[in-house]
């Protein structure tokens, strides 16, 4: 099923005494899902990420905009008639009830033509626990599980009306390290098989970058960019995205474009072209870097962590925006400790560059 | 088309719904709230009523044109009045500090200290818990009597300082104060009772309220114990006095005076109510939820 | 840990000697009593020992009656009770306009004084020579024939009665329900909401089951209030309530103590003792009960 967001605009008022009058969460969305695609969405808190997933449900009814799913226009309609499966972030599992109980609920509500016998409720009930792989677990109560085990519940019972589309809300943030890399897997097979339009919410952008068909990226309450995740981590249109995806951040230096030069503090990085001159922000991908004898940017060296494939240096450079920087080189590369300076060189595809004050990408050209 | 014309009855139809079922909600709760506060009502607009205005009416008004200041000045001046309220005050006062004192002083015990048999004497604590006050009157009736301590202060307030159930709230609440600022008063030298009286009371404060609140309530409405002890109207408390205006106060029922009487014992609770109301509604979860 | 001493007990000491003295003695001396038999206060002698005070108790026509009032009064308010508060709070709870002020009125009978109060509604129900009283006014206005709830026929009484004894009791189901309502997590309504559930399937199946402790509680303490009901009954009815009918076994106890009727503490005793046995044996019942029923998280 295609999703299609119009225009969409959620307004809350403001609450409290010195609160300002109203608070937009969602500014003028505007977005097409492809049918069976996974999308993520991707921003700090307070990005409005949410209250998008809350008017997708509609637990939440928008300000202005439209939503539609396929060709019907559901803007108006109730969460209960829109045929949305909903995974919440804290799984929202009733705890009185079995997981059988759990996964039968939504069965249980359906009425008139849609009616199902309770043989055909127990075959879909079973159906949807072997789809995520709990078929053994049916009688117990949600407290005896552990969190990866609620996890699937709460997906099985999403899934078993056979939604239109899926929503998950942080799906991955109450679980622990080591299962989240397990379960993000999971959720996409699931929906590979299911081919269930899905649409998940998380801050973390690894993990939206690891799964997601599609990310968007939003901050307080305006979409960044949509991109596939690659393109969008490449490609970033402006300073926030930029900053937003990878691990370890990207690092920023104030800079300036002077004479078909692009300087950042004293040191010539790159020769530019077709940029007039101008103070920028200049970002560089950890994994950007390149140790060169007489390399153009010239750091202090604090120190290098070994991470086993990879090393980090770590450097100080008066010019950066954050006290340390961090280059990521191959462990094959000697670095020699005992140096008080570290010299490097960039690749210019890992080189973003950033008007000083709307933080909107310039694109140049290397020779 | 067709579909969403649908919708958009099917939506109309539910917020006429909504608002109807707003409307029955909130009537059931107004008549409610009717039903809590009309006698409030009645008894003030009683007190203001003259005693001969109030008797030639056979079909009571429900309000009064001229109203009286009288039957306050004949609450407290036809039967001692001033006297019950002040006996009240002091039975309240002195009741709840000496709970205080044992309370927290055993709390801190159970909580803090460590002393040999402590888990049996705590078990036996909580035990205790369970023994219905009724069962226990009988004895200390006797008791009471028997050391001539009937009508007296001393009489009335012994039996009604200790409440098991504040000692395990407040124990409860200590134990939350995390050990290691016990460990840094004993390095600085701090004896235990300073620790627990610039430390753990101060933090705990809340917990103190909600008990020294509750202890107050009990207090100024209890009826059974001193009506059992007392039959010297220089010791009776508010809820006997109430009792002692109905049955031979006024002379003859003298309605609007008694509804005076009324007027004045209610108000020092609901005043104190209505300034800490969300402490005392707050404090009511708390302990009738933790038990 | 810090080693043991002896100084825990020193600030116990206050507590055990209140509690030994006042709770833990007349605990052991109550069932004495309730085993002499002709015990005089006065001397303090007793000619015997066994089960009379018992049998003689459950011979008196006094504590039938009272055993009858109180039974009728526990089994008509808790349910009544109980409900209405939870009725009152699920409305609360579907309101934000008014709702504290609303709540604010509920508690108020919380903290006013029993004996008082029930003054107010003896004049509101009592039907005098000068006045019908405003109650029979209203049942007369919708055509009823008047009648005297305070000193007219059995069933007038127990009604006032129960009805006091709701006003009086619902302040503290009515907070303890809207707090456990609170306390459900908005999404377990959203889930369902999303699945379509309606509006009395969600009560059914989601929010009773959640506050079923909480319920159930309430209902436990509500028994065990309603059988010790005797301050209600006093405001009502005057003192003597064994010659208005409306007795309760609390009352019961209480009257052989002290007063007109009183200076039995071995009666007293036996009748508190059989009150003890009924309570405990209820509330095992209910916990029996409450086992299949109820949800612990």
């Amino acid at each position: 099923m295609k999703v299609v967001l119009e225009n969409l605009t959620k307004k809350f008022p403001g609450s409290g005494r010195n609160a300002p009058k109203e608070v937009v969460a969602v500014n003028n969305f505007t977005f097409e899902i492809p049918d069976g695609k996974l999308v993520g969405l991707l921003g700090p808190s307070g990005c409005g990420k949410s209250t998008t997933l809350n008017l997708l449900s509609g637990l939440m009814r928008p300000t202005s905009g439209r939503i539609l799913f396929g060709e019907d226009d559901v803007t108006r309609l109730p969460a209960e008639k829109r045929g949305v499966g909903v995974v919440f972030q804290n799984y929202a599992l009733y705890p009185h009830l079995t997981v059988r109980q759990n996964i039968l609920f939504p069965l249980q509500n359906l009425k008139g033509a849609e009616k199902l016998s309770k043989a055909e409720m127990m075959k879909k009930a079973d159906e949807a626990a072997k789809l995520v792989q709990i078929g053994d677990l049916m009688e117990r109560k949600p407290k005896e599980l552990s969190g990866g085990q609620q996890q699937r519940v709460a997906i099985a019972r999403a899934l078993v009306k056979m939604p239109r589309i899926l929503l998950l809300d942080e799906p991955l943030s109450n679980l622990d390290a080591r299962l989240r890399l397990q379960t993000r897997e999971e959720i996409r097979r699931i929906q590979k098989e299911t081919k269930i339009t899905t649409v998940f919410v998380t801050h973390d952008q690894e993990e939206a970058m690891s799964i997601s068909d599609l990310i968007v990226v939003m901050k307080l309450g305006v979409v960044q960019q949509i991109g596939k995740p690659q393109e969008v981590y490449d490609n970033p249109v402006n300073l926030f995205v930029a900053k937003f995806l990878g691990t370890p951040p990207i690092n920023v230096f104030e800079g300036r474009i002077q004479g078909g030069r692009l300087y950042v503090g004293e040191d010539a990085l790159l020769a530019v072209k077709g940029v007039s001159d101008r103070k920028v922000w200049v970002g560089i991908r950890p994994e950007g870097f390149v140790l060169k004898e007489n390399g153009p940017l010239v750091c202090h060296l604090n120190g290098v962590e070994v991470m086993g494939r990879d090393i980090s240096v770590v450097a100080v450079h008066k010019a950066a925006e954050t006290p340390v920087i961090r280059a990521i080189i191959s462990a094959e590369s000697k670095v020699d400790v005992s140096a008080e300076n570290v010299r490097f060189d960039v690749k210019p595809g890992k080189v973003f560059v950033f008007d000083r004050e709307t933080e909107e990408r310039i694109l140049f050209e290397t020779n | 088309m067709e579909k969403r014309h649908d919708f958009e009855k099917g939506e109309k139809a539910a917020r006429i719904r909504g608002i109807a079922g707003k409307a029955v909600t909130y009537g059931l709760l107004t008549l409610w709230a009717f039903i809590v506060l009309f006698p409030f009502y009645w008894m003030v607009l009683t007190s203001f009523k003259s005693y001969s205005a109030y008797n030639s009416e056979y079909i009571p008004k429900f309000f009064t044109l001229s109203p009286t200041l009288q039957n306050y000045v004949d609450a407290f001046t036809t039967v001692p009045l001033a006297r019950y309220f002040l006996n009240t005050v002091i039975f309240t006062v002195i009741t709840t500090a000496l709970m205080l004192v044992v309370t927290v002083l055993a709390a801190f015990a159970f909580a803090r200290l460590n002393f040999p048999g402590k888990n049996i004497a705590f078990t036996v604590f909580l035990s205790l818990m369970m023994i219905p006050s009724e069962l226990v009157v009988i004895t200390n009736f006797v008791t009471i009597t028997n050391l001539n301590l009937r009508n007296t202060f001393l009489g009335l307030i012994l039996p009604s300082v200790t409440s098991v159930f504040y000692i395990y709230l407040l124990k409860e609440n200590f134990e939350q104060v995390p050990d290691q600022l016990y460990y840094a008063a004993k390095v600085d030298g701090t004896s235990d009772l300073k620790y627990l009286r610039r430390v753990l009371i101060p933090i705990c404060k809340p917990t103190i309220t909600t008990i020294t609140i509750l202890k107050v309530i009990e207090c100024w409405n209890s009826y059974v114990w001193p009506r059992l002890i007392t039959d010297d109207e220089n010791y009776y408390l508010v809820s006997n006095g109430i009792q002692e205006i109905r049955e031979n106060g006024f002379g003859r029922e003298n309605i609007p005076a008694m509804m005076a009487a009324v007027v004045v014992i209610s108000i020092p609770l609901i005043v104190l109510f209505l300034i800490f109301r969300k402490k005392i509604m707050a404090g009511v979860v708390r302990g009738g939820t933790k038990g | 840990m810090e080693k043991k001493n002896w100084k825990g007990w020193l600030y116990l000491l206050p507590a055990i000697l209140f509690l030994v003295f006042f709770l833990v003695y007349p605990l052991i001396d109550v069932f004495i009593y309730s085993f002499e038999e002709g015990y005089h206060s006065a001397s303090q002698t007793y000619f015997g020992v066994g089960l009379y005070n018992y049998s003689y108790v459950l011979h008196d026509p006094y504590f039938l009656q009272a055993v009858k009032n109180t039974f009728l009064l526990v089994i008509i308010t808790v349910p009544i009770s109980t409900g209405l508060a939870l009725l009152i709070s699920v409305g609360l709870s579907s309101i934000k306009r008014l709702r504290e002020l609303y709540q604010t009125i509920y508690f108020l009978p919380y903290v006013t004084n029993t004996l008082a109060v029930g003054l107010v509604f003896m004049i509101l129900f009592k039907k005098t020579a000068y006045s019908d009283g405003l109650v029979n006014l209203l049942i007369q206005w919708f055509g009823g024939s008047s009648v005297d709830f305070i000193d007219g026929p059995y069933w007038a009484k127990m009604f006032v009665l129960c009805f006091y004894t709701i006003w009086v009791v619902l302040p503290f189901k009515i907070l303890i329900l809207t707090s456990a309502l609170a306390s459900v997590n908005r999404d377990y309504y959203n889930a369902a909401k999303v699945d379509g559930t309606s509006k009395f399937r969600i009560f059914y199946r989601i929010t009773l089951p959640m506050i079923s402790p909480m319920l159930f509680y309430l209902v436990i303490t509500g028994f065990i209030g309603a059988f010790k009901a005797y301050s209600d009954a006093v405001a009502l009815f005057g003192t003597d309530l064994n010659a208005a009918g409306m007795n309760t076994i609390v009352g019961y106890v209480y009257d052989m103590l002290y007063g007109n009727s009183g200076g039995y503490p071995s009666y007293a005793s036996a009748a508190a003792i059989l009150l003890f046995w009924i309570v405990l044996t209820i509330t095992c019942i209910n916990l029996l009960v409450s086992r299949k029923k109820v949800y612990y998280s």
